[in-house]
């Protein structure tokens, strides 16, 4: 890749990091928390931003960001107040900076900023007299204090031969005079020289008559003026270039030698007795004096708290590091069927297990992010959502710093932008209504993180009017969902509105009714291993929590026997195993059957059955039965051969090979090297609901 | 002959385009991500050619680090350039009493960079 377009792209990801940093520090002033370290964040986020868009010549975003930074400037030092109102304007120039880096990135519309940029403007204009103030303190006047003394100069009919070719452009006598700052800053006057060296052909006369008795000499100080005669340089401001950096550390005059007279402005008098000494620096023998610095300095490595690591370098060590956890599961099994368990070879291996799953867990955790990344980004939804909907929201977060795999925190951002979009769009109510119920005008929701019990669990909970039941279940009926005389307990109620195109709004917005229900987010959630239930109290609120698996890499599954095959079930979605009684099976129709599990009722399925397992036990009442709970469908029971453990196992994935096949989520290895199929429940429940009994496609899964 | 460049800034773009210019052109490129981590990392190196520094930082800003370096240390006599975004008079001049040695303004081209280091290193 070129490297320009390289860095560019390392420009887009530190924009991303820079305006959650921003972000951050804006939410921290909104509620007042932001010390002067986190305004000065925002400010070096934005101006960093600025930074690097000017090198790619995004000039729409630096014009932007040139404005937002004045503001922040502005706050940093203490001239303006971030009151409330003023946050407000921060918070939506954050947003719209945040834009104008996506319109950098992706192309698109331009975005609207004119608004948000004249009140920017505005606030900076408040300040106008601080501007200047600002402007004041401007550098001194390159000249000022030019007490320079008259010495003589040597000019004229002894100009070295190759200076007597006619000039055609015009040149220049230049006095420097360097002061002991100059040196102080590391300038060197020979750099200097050299550089004009470079303009024309240069005559350097050295002008020692500053020089004192060496007894007064001090080592610091400045003694030297330097008389340099250039020609044939067409362009005063490029010799006074030459000078940008020492300006006020040193006396510089530079005049125009105006052909055959030696009148010049600002003259100079000649001064008898000053002891001169003509000299053409020698360029090269100056330049090998000055030592060459440090080569031991070459080896020096930056030490680094953090890399960047491709994602698929990581991927690979994880896959890898899957297989030898596999590898090791076969040996060990190979040798213990060999040898006696307490053999010191068994206890190597148990070491050498114990290790691996150390390995494993590290691998897995440096995949792990905060779920911060997320988070961040629902500031802003609240506030769009809140401006859209007319509602006045605040978000509150908890528990950002928790960490969770990546793969789940980047299918995690869909869901819970819909949930948050609801709790604002259904689930406060509008200002009015809320002073009305003594509540206060802004509603507050709240989104919070934790681990719990090797899952992290997310909740969404907003402070509003809570499920209305009645209509809930008003609307059920009226849909067709449920059966009007139907008993519903609340939590039953509750979840009728997970249920697709389950929609309580009596109107249409184009918040959350833009045909993505909460069917949809359970599905997402469902789909990463996870389940999301909900509580409600009518007219308090209601809250949203999800349950989710830290990794997608592993899975904790029991593995159980069907005929000559070996399956996997996540043991996420197991509720218990029992040994069925014969009274307790009841047909049901002409092939299903009926589990009675202490007076409930629950739909019993052959696993060999369902999916044509040579040498299955059919006969379930000599089987096992594993009761199973599938977020969309309630309790199934499996009826399998035979449980043979309860182990973590690999997740291999074969959908980019093979396909989706229905009831089959993904594919393992086990110890014995055979390939265990893990079964997705939700699948295998819907294909017995489409018709009892279907038989899924799996002989060909198995088969390839 | 190759330079070795210390480069002090928090912007992961700026310190890479600032290597890509650098070491395209021959010098040795260390980097630091703030104030104090160029501390750190000088006490490491010792002697440097040149160094190159932002301004806006965490933990320590560019001011704080040119004093630091100019209060005592093995590079108090280094050549110090200063990033920064336009030609703010007022960010030079603090720049300068603190002990900068001349300015690079942003976005620069490799050109301009070259230019500068020239011009306050043999």
């Amino acid at each position: 890749m070129d490297p320009m377009e390289a860095i560019k792209q390392t420009f887009f990801q530190e924009c991303d990091e820079l305006l959650l940093a921003m972000e951050e520090g804006l939410i921290a002033m909104e509620n007042g928390e932001a010390d002067s370290e986190m305004i000065n964040a925002v400010f070096r986020a934005v101006h960093s931003i600025k930074g690097g868009g000017g090198a790619f010549g995004f000039e729409v975003l630096v014009g932007f960001a040139h404005i937002f930074e004045n503001v922040m400037d502005l706050i940093r030092s203490d001239k303006l107040n971030p009151t409330p109102d003023v946050v407000k304007v921060l918070l939506r120039a954050g947003d719209k900076l945040s834009d104008h880096v996506a319109l950098a990135r992706d192309g698109g519309a331009d975005v609207q900023d004119a608004e948000v940029k004249e009140e920017l403007n505005k606030l900076a204009g408040h300040s106008g007299e601080d501007e200047d103030e600002i402007g004041g303190e401007a550098a001194p006047s390159d000249f000022d204090g030019l007490a320079f003394f008259p010495v003589q100069i040597d000019i004229g009919d002894e100009a070295p031969a190759f200076l007597s070719l006619e000039p055609e452009l015009p040149s220049w006598r230049i006095r420097f005079t360097p002061h002991a700052g100059l040196y102080a800053k590391a300038n060197e006057p020979y750099l200097l020289i050299r550089e004009l060296g470079m303009l024309g052909a240069i005559e350097v006369t050295p002008d020692l008559s500053a020089i004192p008795e060496l007894i007064a000499l001090e080592s610091e100080q400045a003694y030297f003026t330097w008389n340099v005669v250039l020609h044939n340089c067409a362009d005063r401001t490029k010799i006074e270039e030459v000078f940008e950096f020492v300006s006020g550390d040193c006396d510089l005059d530079i005049s125009e030698i105006v052909p055959d007279a030696v009148v010049v402005e600002d003259v100079v008098e000649e001064v008898p007795d000053a002891p001169t000494s003509a000299v053409i620096v020698d360029l090269a023998t100056a330049a090998e004096k000055k030592p060459a610095a440090a080569a031991a300095t070459t080896a020096v490595e930056v030490v680094k708290s953090t890399i960047r690591v491709d994602l698929d370098k990581v991927d690979r060590l994880v896959n890898l590091v899957g297989e030898l956890v596999i590898t090791q599961a076969m040996l060990s099994q190979r040798i213990l069927e060999t040898t006696s368990a307490q053999s010191t070879i068994g206890t190597g291996l148990g070491e050498l297990e114990h290790l691996l799953r150390e390995l494993q867990e590290a691998v897995m955790a440096i995949r792990t992010q905060p779920v911060k990344s997320v988070f961040q980004r629902m500031p802003r939804l609240v506030r769009e959502t809140a401006a859209q909907t007319g509602k006045e929201a605040h978000l509150e977060i908890e528990g950002e710093a928790t960490e969770v795999d990546k793969t789940v925190i980047e299918r995690l951002g869909e869901p819970l932008t819909h949930m948050i979009r609801n709790a604002i769009d259904h689930g406060l109510e509008s200002p009015e209504d809320r002073i009305a119920a003594g509540k206060p005008a802004e509603g507050t929701v709240k989104l919070s993180a934790e681990h719990r019990g090797g899952r992290i669990v997310i909740e969404v909970s907003d402070d509003g009017r809570g499920i209305n039941r009645a209509k809930v279940r008003e609307k059920a009926v009226e849909r067709g969902v449920i059966a009007a005389n139907a008993n519903l307990s609340d939590e039953e109620i509750d979840n009728l509105i997970f249920l697709p195109g389950f929609s309580t709004a009596s109107q249409v917005s184009n918040i959350s009714g833009r045909g993505v229900g909460l069917d949809v987010v359970r599905r997402n959630i469902n789909d990463l291993g996870g389940r999301i239930t909900i509580s409600s109290v009518l007219g308090k609120g209601s809250k949203f929590s999800l349950t989710l698996p830290l990794t997608l890499a592993v899975l904790d599954g029991m593995i159980v026997a069907v005929g000559d095959q070996t399956f996997v079930l996540p043991l996420s979605h197991i509720v218990e195993s029992l040994l069925p009684k014969q009274s307790d099976i009841n047909a049901f129709g002409s092939t299903g059957m009926l589990l009675n599990v202490r007076g409930v009722y629950v739909p019993l399925i052959s696993v060999g059955r369902l999916l044509n397992v040579r040498g299955a036990n059919y006969d379930v009442t000599s089987s096992v039965v594993i009761l199973v709970e599938s977020e969309g469908i309630g309790r199934m029971a499996l009826a399998v051969d035979g449980i043979i453990g309860q182990r973590q196992v690999v997740i291999k994935s074969f959908e980019s090979n093979i396909g989706h096949i229905d009831g089959i989520a993904a594919a393992t290895i086990l110890g014995d090297g055979r390939v265990a199929l893990i079964l997705d429940i939700d699948g295998l429940v819907a294909g017995c609901r489409e018709g009892v009994a279907r038989p899924i496609e799996y002989q060909q899964a198995a088969g390839a | 002959m190759g330079k070795t460049i210390l480069t002090v800034d928090d912007s992961r773009t700026m310190r890479d385009m600032l290597r890509l210019a650098l070491s395209g052109a021959g010098h040795t490129v260390i980097q630091a991500d703030d104030g104090v981590h160029g501390v750190e990392v000088l006490e490491n190196a010792g002697l440097v050619d040149v160094i190159i520094t932002d301004i806006n930082m965490p933990r320590m800003d560019g001011y704080g680090f040119i004093e630091h370096v100019r209060r005592g240390s093995a590079n108090k006599m280094t050549p110090i350039l200063v990033l920064t975004t336009e030609s703010e008079p007022a960010k030079k001049t603090r720049a300068r009493d603190a002990g900068a040695t001349g300015w690079i303004v942003k976005p620069f081209d490799p050109e301009k960079l070259l230019a500068a280091i020239r011009r306050v290193s043999p």
